[in-house]
């Protein structure tokens, strides 16, 4: 089995894995970090989103080989020293969440959205063609709009 | 110790984000997927590719021999169970249950349906052998349609019945006493039109797939399962697998949405249970989306025919609804009863003379159907918010006027229905008013006027829909009365501990409502303890050991005043202690802000003095228990009937059949707010599933009974950027029937929306001479309604008196 070297949320991890094996099983399963969720067999949902250097993607379309040599931040390693993350801190006020399953890939999603797009107040139209790629059942998207606008403000001004 | 003096700030009505969040927006959810117990096996499950068929032979020497694999059992190993799946809802005594085994034994029912399990080390090991079962399949006729099905010689889906119908249900005003005759009403009647509408399959597709864990403890077990009803749930496992109840705990810990996807027993359930117990291990199995769009059971699925008459003047004289309602191949838990609770919504808000409805539940190579977000209720407002649009054009009215005309007024309240349901409170005129103006209804009907005139390729429609549901459900005796399996009441308990602070517990199980909070706000203006101090426990039977579950919007309409009566218990034994210890008579103390005050005095002692003095119970008035605690159950007397109005504006592309939602309002009024913020947000996810019903999703099986929308890429769930933001505002007419005057919410959304966006829809092609659109209202359906006629128009009036101008289908060939 291949040998990977992967850095999660600071951590740097050397595992053998199956060269089938997913990225998010890996984190899941072999890393036990199981805030990253799975939703679907056809990358459409985006439950299992996470940023892989920088950059969101659908951890069930990366084989964890792929993600060798690589930096992973997962929702579990946003929060630093206890103070949630801007966005994190508006899909609470925003009640941009109610069960919470989509909740982890849409807050990396909607981060990595805010970052790509640049402004500090992204248009609502910007924000729903941002996150289009993953699915929330229980929302209707209107406060996680809200949520992502919200933090896009905050996260200029303090640099997150 | 609490700083008692904190009075705490009025819960009630503060749009207080949710406690819920922290775990969930940190990544520390404890979904059921996220458990590893030691030593655990993971199952899959070999599924049938094949609609209708005998098994000859299933084959699984090979799997049994992969790595990993612990056994292999197919539906002959658990024959001690076979055929009982439970169904609790046997609507008619006559209903027909051909039975549902867990695992398939001789014959496969529906394509997906589960015919072996593996049990492996690894998911993928078990995943692996999976694939190396061989199954020997005999096929049968495949059996799709409900017409077809309920033929004279048509072939039977299960061989141990004698037709492919389960139950006919009716109902009729006229012998009920509730109304008068329905033919009696269509014989004289003026106009009279008559609909078919199709309410087509959907899948609930919550986002969290089913998981389910199981630890075999003794006699019992232990099951963590992503499920609405954990106690009905244990009483059901228990009875299914003749396992002692009070050995069997059920565990429902964070759950990914419902929706009443997660409202039955399921056959993966109980096989995960029989399968630890077999191998005395833990075992998981957390299936697919494929599996779940499969397997899970799907909602809606009726054809609808509705005759109804009025007057020329508009006014209805008669309505009669004759169903056929999709049960799949099996008896869900509930299934059969979904129609019949639908039953009673068709009559809606209208104030009309005579009603039947007659359902009859089907048999199909399908998958089962069960409750999905409204159950029934959603399906009853369509067709009746359709028709209503459809004998305006009839009447040549406008189809708000009609709906004014028909329905009941404010000052009538309470009323009885012709379906004889009591309708406690409503203002209809004060919702419609006010969601006509936050719309800008008349400044939109102006926009679609001038497009029409200019023959535009961009027609804007506009639709209607008001509506009412029961909630609260509800009533234990009007359960019975529909052969229901259970009560509808819900328990709570309250206990004060020596530090001042609260456990509540609750039947109720939530899965994403908010209810910790809500519940929690309650509890603190009920008990005047700090919010902060509450803590509310539900979702395990071993600390919430009774209940009746999260459906049908009856958490806060029923457990909430189930928390309600439980805290008026704990008061009432706090004011005797404080009476005892403050030397004066229970009359005379004030109870307010958690504090109990001699009037007149500045003597008193807080709630939280009170519960620390009946742990210490050195100095309790003669004979009284220590410990300030108290339970307390409650059965509703009546349902709750929120209500609202949701108007639409569409906008569709001539050239292409392109539907875009340009403009969305909706009023509803659910009585009191506990919480705005989180009405809000149910409201918002509610929409969203209606609208999508009207536009996007739809289960569709091909010829062979094969789902081709097995996955998310082709069973359109709406993103982010297929909808509008909405404009949403209440009303509020508090609910009488429960002392917080609150009426539900959960499903008002989705109810609504689906027939307002259709009205809409229709409106902009009314003009085309089409008067109806099968849902959803794809791009395709849509072109070709307008330039083809091609299926969507429906025979104008049966007999008619009235004028009617620009309803006729007579220039639409081969409709």
């Amino acid at each position: 089995m291949p040998k990977i070297s992967v850095t999660v949320d600071g951590v740097t991890n050397e595992d053998d894995v199956e060269p089938r094996q997913l990225l998010v099983h890996y984190l899941r399963e072999t890393l036990g970090k199981t805030g990253t969720l799975v939703g679907c067999d056809t990358s459409n949902c985006g439950a299992c989103t996470v940023h892989l250097d920088g950059k969101a993607v659908k951890s069930c379309t990366v084989l964890a080989v792929q993600a060798d040599g690589s930096d992973v931040l997962t929702i579990e390693g946003l929060a630093k020293d206890g103070v949630l993350h801007p966005m994190q801190q508006a899909f609470h006020e925003k009640h941009a969440l109610q069960c919470g399953y989509c909740t982890p890939g849409m807050i990396m999603a909607s981060i990595d959205f805010v970052n790509t797009n640049g402004k500090s107040d992204p248009t609502e139209q910007e924000v729903r063609e941002g996150i289009e790629g993953n699915l929330c059942r229980c929302t209707g998207y209107q406060n996680i709009v809200a949520a992502v606008q919200y933090a896009a403000k905050t996260m200029s001004s303090t640099g997150a | 110790m609490t700083a008692v003096d904190d009075h705490p700030a009025h819960e009630v009505g503060q749009a207080r984000p949710r406690r819920e969040d922290q775990h969930l927006i940190t990544g520390h959810s404890t979904f059921v997927d996220n458990m590893q117990l030691a030593g655990m096996l993971h199952l899959a499950f070999v599924r049938s590719s094949m609609a209708h068929a005998k098994i000859t032979n299933i084959d699984v020497s090979e799997a049994q021999g992969r790595p990993g694999v612990h056994a292999v059992y197919t539906g002959k190993d658990f024959a001690e169970v076979q055929g009982n799946l439970p169904c609790a809802w046997p609507v008619t005594p006559d209903m027909v249950n051909p039975g549902y085994p867990s695992l398939a034994i001789d014959q496969v029912n529906h394509v997906g349906e589960a015919v072996a399990v593996i049990a492996a080390r690894t998911k993928a090991a078990a995943e692996d052998a999976a694939e190396a079962v061989l199954v020997d399949y005999e096929p049968l006729p495949v059996i799709l349609d409900m017409e077809e099905a309920l033929a004279e010689g048509a072939p039977l889906v299960h061989a141990n019945t004698t037709s492919n119908k389960s139950y006919t249900w009716a109902f009729d005003s006229g012998q009920a006493g509730s109304g008068g005759n329905v033919d009696d009403a269509f014989s004289g009647a003026e106009v009279k039109i008559k609909r078919r509408f199709i309410q087509q399959r959907l899948i609930p597709s919550f986002m969290e797939p089913r998981s389910y864990v199981v630890q075999p403890e003794g006699e019992g077990l232990t099951l963590w399962s992503a499920t609405q009803i954990p106690h009905i749930l244990r009483i059901m496992l228990s009875l299914t697998l003749g396992l002692p109840e009070h050995k069997v705990r059920v565990i429902a810990p964070d759950v990914g949405g419902g929706f009443g996807g997660k409202i039955t027993v399921t056959p993966e359930e109980v096989i995960t249970a029989l399968v630890a117990r077999k191998l005395g291990k833990p075992c998981k199995f957390t299936e697919s989306r494929s599996e779940s769009l499969v397997s899970a059971h799907h909602g809606r699925d009726q054809i609808q025919d509705i005759t109804m008459s009025a007057t020329k003047d508009g006014t209805i004289t008669g309505l009669d609804v004759e169903l056929t309602a999709n049960m799949g191949a099996y008896l869900s838990l509930v299934g059969p009863g979904v129609p019949v609770l639908g039953a009673f919504m068709f009559p809606a808000i209208y104030k009309i003379p005579a009603y039947r409805f007659t359902c009859h539940g089907v048999f199909t190579t399908t998958t089962k159907t069960d409750a999905y977000r409204g159950a029934g209720r959603p399906e009853a407002t369509y067709a009746i918010e359709r028709i209503m649009d459809e004998m305006a054009a009839e009447l040549g009215v406008d189809p708000l006027e009609l709906r004014r005309k028909n329905w009941i007024k404010h000052e009538e309240f309470p009323y009885t229905t012709v379906a004889g349901l009591t309708y406690d409170s409503g203002n209809y005129e004060a919702a419609t008013d006010k969601a006509l103006e936050l719309m800008g209804w008349d400044a939109l009907k102006a926009d679609r006027d001038k497009r029409r005139a200019d023959k535009s390729t961009k027609q804007l429609g506009l639709g209607i829909s008001t509506f009412t549901e029961m909630c609260g459900l509800a009533p234990s005796r009007v359960l019975g009365s529909l052969d229901y399996g259970a009560g509808g009441w819900e328990t709570s308990s309250v206990r004060m501990l020596p530090t001042g602070k609260v456990e509540v517990v609750t039947g109720i199980s939530p899965h994403g409502q908010g209810h910790e909070t809500s519940f929690a706000q309650i509890v603190s203006d009920q008990l005047g303890v700090p919010y902060d101090d509450i803590e509310i426990i539900h979702g395990d039977t071993a600390s919430a050991p009774r209940g009746l579950d999260t459906y049908g919007s009856r958490s806060l309409t029923v457990g909430g005043i189930a928390v309600v009566k439980a805290v008026d218990k704990v008061v009432a034994k706090a004011r005797k202690i404080a009476a005892h210890l403050l030397e004066a008579s229970e009359d005379d103390l004030d109870f307010a802000g958690g504090k109990f005050g001699v009037k007149g005095t500045d003597k008193g002692l807080m709630i939280q003095e009170i519960a620390f003095a009946a742990f210490m119970a050195h100095d309790l008035p003669e004979g009284m228990e220590p410990s300030l605690d108290s339970e307390a159950t409650f059965d509703p007397e009546n349902f709750s009937f929120p209500h609202g109005t949701h108007l639409a504006a569409v906008e569709i592309d001539t050239d292409t059949g392109q539907v875009e939602l340009l403009k969305y309002c909706c009023v509803d009024d659910i009585g009191n707010q506990i919480n705005p913020l989180l009405v809000q947000g149910q409201v918002h996810g509610g929409l969203a599933q209606g609208i999508a019903q009207a536009l996007f999703e739809e289960a569709v099986y091909d010829a062979d009974g094969n789902l081709t929308t097995g996955t998310f890429v082709d069973y359109t769930l709406p993103s982010s950027a297929d909808l509008p933001s909405f404009i949403t505002g209440s009303t509020y007419t508090p609910a009488t029937s429960n002392p917080l005057g609150v009426k539900g919410v959960g499903e008002a959304g989705t109810i609504a929306s689906t027939p307002a966006i259709i009205n809409a829809v229709v409106d902009a092609l009314r003009q085309y001479g089409v008067n109806d659109i099968h849902m959803p209202a794809t791009p395709e359906r849509v072109w070709r309604a307008i330039h083809s006629g091609f299926g969507d128009t429906q025979p104008a009036a049966e007999q008619t008196t009235a004028h009617t101008e620009g309803t006729s289908n007579s220039d639409r060939s081969g409709s």
